[in-house]
């Protein structure tokens, strides 16, 4: 029987399944960091567990972090909870080890779903784990990949295995070439703006068509990232020659002689060409525009030629209700222009926005010129040390600095602003983060998704701008 | 694992669609290294609010919140269910939850009821309209009940998820029944796919 991708990579790692439907699902990769592993750590520790396999872990700690200080080392985290849970992480991964760890300082250190990839740690075929929900991530390698709860962690530490049942099938398809300045981000938020905030629920989705196999495999880990903000625990798209590429040579990927047996396995993740998918969506990129978020969660959103849309206009009352919450945590008036709101930070960063590529785009926008004088601060926080090696070997990083920017150390940063890196109350971001739920970045913070050329046009123009009439 | 076979229970309506999980718990109340102590976390941030439905005394004992569609909907923090446990919390009922925050539920007592919209509607009213509105949860019989006996609804969930809450298992030591099946499978992946160990 034909097959997606989502029931090939399914069937090759169950275990075992129980009359209703419940299986034990063999996990690969398992990631770790040090905010959601010290409960696990701990109750492995209370039962007497040992890991099942320690080389399926990769740890790093990059949630609570720091992003600047690293000259003082580990005083350089003020703050002492934070300092806390990096240190149980160092602990944990001394008494029971990983395949390779990443610790706070060490200049691979970065974002669990940054370094994933970077490193060959992420392969095609793998089920990937973590204890976070953007690990759908990595499922641009045409990968399982999704977030667990600590009590999963936990599981998977002790079993190598995840208790699950299996999700639908979705795909999301976007065919046609994208317009100049719009972006793998503008493509998800508008994905997003379509089937809503909850419409992935239940859902594994597939994102396809050319649209999607013409980005990189950067654009397509940005795409991936955010299936969880329609609701989807797990994204991914399809191996192919750019898949391959990214691969291989990465410090943990397959060497001869096993890289080219690899490599005709994974040509082979691919859904059947008459596969049956539970629901299809349908998107023509020609008529995607940058978006911009203007409410509270990431469905909100609009193109950035739009205005602030009318609660008076919705007829359905729970969605207007919630639109005049959002309007007034947001402090934005109904049929503004997007391009009239203005900005008081900017931030460049996450696991959605991160790498090398979101980075030179970013560049490229501020190069020779000076963030408007109304900002209060713009930061840009490269997802891992190697991606901060690469954009300094660049030059990136002056013209970051030249430009009024502030160049940062590797992490989540203000993406969810659990280390110092914070909105005040009311302050209103540019980000190029995934979720602009109340408080996310900060009690009070308003934050608006956008891609990283839009982030550094607002930075410069001290409001958002249209990317595409950028000169 | 706490375990779940009924509740009798006043009932709390939150009123609100897409209640996500940095809502329920702020990102601030997650460098904790423990599993409870998470109460005061809940909602922290609308409970500031003197008008919170949370914050009403007619609520104060509330152990069923009543919720909207895309109920901890976002992050993977398992400290969500955790905080609405530690809060006083043993269920909630909504049309529709984030995929993780019912499985990071499910693992620690906490029972997600998913009911048709029609049916929470009238739960949100019925709270509304009767002070002191109590429903009765049967996980045995997966109901929710009024006391009066007038209404009966009836909601799903997977049997070995239900098995596991009604005898609080420890899943893990479940699985660890099927370790030779694990190591089987593990060893015909590696001969396999020897480049994935």
């Amino acid at each position: 029987m034909a097959q997606t991708l989502y029931d090939k990579l399914w069937d090759s790692h169950v275990v075992h399944v129980e009359d209703d439907g419940t299986a034990l699902l063999y996990i690969d990769r398992h990631l770790v960091h040090e905010v959601t592993s010290p409960q696990a750590y701990e109750g492995l520790k209370v039962a007497g567990r040992k890991p099942w396999r320690v080389d399926s872990v990769v740890a790093t700690a990059d949630h609570n972090t720091p992003t600047d200080h690293w000259d003082e080392g580990m005083a350089g985290v003020r703050d002492p909870f934070a300092r806390l849970q990096i240190e149980t992480l160092d602990a944990n991964m001394r008494e029971y080890g990983a395949k390779v760890y990443f610790p706070f300082l060490d200049k691979r250190q970065g974002i669990v779903h940054v370094i994933g990839p970077e490193q060959g740690a992420t392969l095609p075929g793998m089920t990937v784990v973590c204890g976070d929900s953007h690990t759908s991530t990595h499922g641009a390698f045409g990968c399982l990949a999704h977030g667990i709860g600590t009590s999963e962690v936990e599981h998977v530490l002790a079993t190598q295995c995840l208790v699950t049942k299996k999700m639908k099938n979705m795909r999301v398809s976007v065919d046609g070439p994208l317009a100049p300045g719009v972006s793998a981000k503008d493509v998800v938020l508008a994905i997003i703006g379509r089937i809503g905030i909850g419409g992935g629920i239940g859902y594994a989705i597939e994102f396809a068509g050319s649209t999607i196999r013409a980005l990189s495999m950067e654009g397509r880990m940005t795409v991936c990232n955010m299936a969880i903000e329609a609701g989807a625990r797990a994204g991914m798209v399809a191996v192919d020659d750019a898949t391959i590429e990214y691969v291989k040579g990465r410090p943990f990927a397959p060497k001869p002689p096993f890289w080219d047996s690899a490599v005709a396995y994974w040509r082979t993740l691919k859904s059947d060409l008459d596969a049956k998918f539970e629901r299809e969506v349908t998107l023509a990129a020609r008529e995607l525009k940058p978006h911009v978020t203007w409410g509270t969660s990431p469905e909100m959103v609009v193109p950035v030629d739009d205005v602030v849309p009318d609660p008076d206009r919705e007829k359905d009352a729970s969605k207007r209700e919630g639109m005049e919450r959002a309007l007034s945590y947001m402090g934005l008036k109904p049929r503004t222009r997007m391009t009239d709101i203005k900005l008081d930070k900017i931030f460049i960063g996450s696991c959605t926005n991160s790498r090398i590529e979101d980075l030179r785009a970013a560049a490229a926008v501020v190069k020779g010129r000076r963030i408007a004088s109304s900002i209060r601060m713009a930061m840009v926080v490269p997802g891992s040390g190697l991606v901060k090696a690469q954009a300094e070997k660049e030059g990136l990083d002056r013209v970051f600095r030249d430009a009024g920017f502030q160049w940062r150390e590797p992490g989540c940063s203000m993406c969810l602003g659990m280390n110092p890196d914070k909105l005040e109350a009311g302050e209103r971001c540019a980000s190029t983060s995934n979720r602009n739920f109340e408080g996310r970045q900060g009690a009070g913070s308003r934050t608006h998704l956008v891609s990283p050329a839009m982030a550094a046009a607002a930075a410069i123009a001290g409001h958002f701008v249209d990317i595409r009439e950028w000169r | 694992m706490q375990k779940f076979t009924s509740l009798e229970a006043l009932v709390a309506p939150l009123d609100r669609a897409n209640v996500d999980t940095d809502q329920i718990i702020p990102q601030k109340f997650l460098q904790s290294i423990k599993r409870t102590g998470f109460g005061d976390a809940c909602f922290s941030a609308w409970r500031r609010d003197p008008a919170f439905v949370l914050n009403q005394p007619r609520y104060k004992e509330a152990q069923i919140l009543l919720a909207r569609k895309n109920f901890g909907i976002g992050s993977s923090r398992e400290h969500a269910p955790w905080a609405l446990r530690d809060y006083g919390f043993r269920a909630v009922i909504a049309p529709s939850f984030g995929d993780i925050f019912l499985n990071n539920s499910l693992k620690n007592g906490f029972l997600p009821i998913v009911l048709a919209e029609s049916e929470v509607d009238q739960l949100f009213y019925d709270t509304a309209s009767f002070p002191g509105f109590k429903v009765r949860i049967d996980l045995d019989r997966q109901t929710v009940s009024t006391l009066d006996g007038t209404k009966t609804l009836r909601f799903e969930i997977d049997p070995f998820r239900k098995h596991c809450l009604l005898n609080g298992l420890d899943e893990i030591g479940l699985t660890l029944r099927h370790a030779d099946k694990i190591r089987a499978f593990e060893a015909r992946r590696k001969t396999q796919f020897p480049w994935y160990f």
